[in-house]
């Protein structure tokens, strides 16, 4: 059936066995669904689920130049960061677009840091790694890590019955913890808007511990979840997908993501471009709204504003299980980008109603 | 893979609606296994009665969770009936794709169409692949 050109993680076996239904993302097979999207989604909002993210690129930075390079190759303060912190940070380009969204984990502070990344863009990130690097050590490990996601309520009780001392982490940091002899990082981050964990774990101890998270998780109601869940559940916690609400082009600052730059703290590849951009790149906004006539908005559906001009576009759209409503989220001028105020979406050539909403759309549980 | 129904008695197109022909009066739907490619049907967009529809062209839209896909006419004709309760309930087309979820009923042009549509058998080759 499939391309065989497809990467496969350790778990599609597993997913087979679970009914998936796999399908290609970003060169890699991967489920999209078990038992269905809103199930999934669902189980997620009120008890546990599990999610494959081994596809995730990680780099490894290390040695005496890892946080000099990793400064440089990076938007926000790394130099904030102590072992077993995590941060949301940015690659740009020399443009100032950005070439990727990324976390940084900092496994011993000046010298070791784990980056990791888009699916899609690993290649990409290898590459401009590699071109800024500032003598540090470099590893591409994104074929020795196998990466679970765990997420949803119930999340943090099922992560401490394997890993003793993760519910006393905090949000955006990392245990170092074994798993059956294998040296894995729990940290408490996620892409769902529900709290819980992302476990690195060794790429052949990674089927181990997916079936151990199902068993130890059974009385607590976990499932599988596949990537659709996942991006209805990140969109309605409007975390930005690289692809969508970001790209090579894209100044971040549009995207409302100046909290994780920070040109007074330091120097970073494509900064002086970026600042000339800023002030412009400020007059638009990426915004969430609801659709207040029938119709879901698609990305790259065209935004209106009352009198029909094309004033703005869609990244995201999809019917949210959460609130039932359908949901969207793109970018508008500032001036139409207050909570409340009417958009219009282009839908098949009709002007469909949306409003501007505050976000994230849907609240941690 | 599950097995999908493919009444003998009904056209094909390639994109998977049914046509069922009762003289010149053409009903259409999407079959079983579009139902089940598409997973969740959230949306469905349908013409007015007396609008002029073309064999091969889009006379609707079908829209689950994540996809965006046209509902292309069978024949070529006028739209004398549309099944409005779907538009409602569009959850008919994954529960009933062959019955309730029947979506127009087109006054077809002309017999001589039928000739570019798929029989059972020939419909049954192309999902089994």
């Amino acid at each position: 059936m499939a391309d065989q050109n497809l990467s496969e993680t350790p778990l599609r076996h597993s997913h087979e066995r679970l009914g998936a239904k796999m399908v290609p993302f970003a060169g890699w097979l991967m489920p999209v669904q078990y038992q269905g999207l809103r199930e999934e989604h669902e189980i997620v909002r009120a008890r546990v689920g599990l999610f494959d993210v081994s596809h995730m690129g990680e780099i490894r930075v290390s040695g005496p130049n890892a946080l000099a390079s990793v400064q440089w190759l990076t938007t926000n303060d790394v130099g904030k960061l102590q072992e077993g912190q995590a941060q949301y940070s940015l690659f740009l380009n020399e443009n100032g677009g950005v070439v990727d969204d990324l976390i940084v984990y900092c496994l011993k502070k000046n010298e070791d840091y784990l980056l990791c990344v888009n699916a899609a863009n690993t290649d990409k990130d290898w590459a401009f790694v590699q071109k800024h690097n500032r003598g540090a050590v470099l590893e591409n490990q994104s074929r020795q890590w196998g990466q679970i996601a765990v997420q949803g309520p119930r999340a943090v009780e099922l992560l401490e019955k394997i890993f003793p001392g993760f519910s006393a982490c905090a949000g955006f940091s990392l245990l170092k913890a074994d798993f059956e002899g294998a040296s894995c990082l729990a940290a408490r981050t996620g892409y769902t808007g529900e709290d819980g964990g992302e476990v690195f774990v060794p790429w052949d101890k990674t089927e181990k511990l997916w079936e151990k998270l199902l068993e130890l998780g059974a009385p607590l109601g976990v499932s599988a979840i596949g990537l659709g869940a996942r991006d209805t559940l990140r969109t309605e916690a409007k975390y930005p997908l690289y692809g969508h609400e970001l790209n090579d082009e894209m100044n971040p600052y549009s995207a409302g993501l100046g909290w994780v730059i920070k040109p007074d703290a330091k120097d970073f590849v494509g900064k002086e471009k970026l600042l000339e951009g800023k002030k412009q790149a400020l007059q638009t906004k990426l915004v969430g709204f609801v659709m207040k006539e029938k119709g879901i908005a698609r990305a790259g559906y065209p935004l209106l504003d009352a009198d029909g001009q094309n004033v703005g576009v869609v990244t995201s759209g999809t019917p949210s299980p959460s609130t039932a409503e359908n949901i969207g989220i793109g970018y508008v001028p500032k001036e139409l980008a207050e909570v409340g105020t009417e958009i219009f979406v282009e839908i098949r050539g009709r002007k469909v109603k949306a409003q501007v909403v505050k976000t994230p759309f849907v609240s941690k549980n | 893979m599950a097995t999908f129904r493919v009444p003998e008695e009904n056209y094909y197109t390639k994109d998977h609606e049914w046509a069922q022909v009762d003289e010149n009066v053409v009903t259409v739907g999407i079959t079983e296994y579009a139902q089940e490619s598409l997973g969740e049907v959230v949306y469905v967009e349908l013409p007015e009665e007396g609008q002029k529809v073309t064999q091969g062209e889009p006379f609707g839209v079908v829209e689950s969770v994540k996809a965006v896909s046209d509902l292309l006419a069978p024949v070529s004709g006028t739209v004398i009936e549309v099944n409005t309760s779907v538009a409602d309930d569009p959850g008919t087309l994954n529960d009933d794709p062959m019955n309730n979820g029947w979506l127009i009923r087109i006054e077809m042009d002309t017999e001589k169409e039928l000739a570019n549509l798929m029989r059972a058998p020939d419909y049954k080759k192309l999902i089994s692949k």
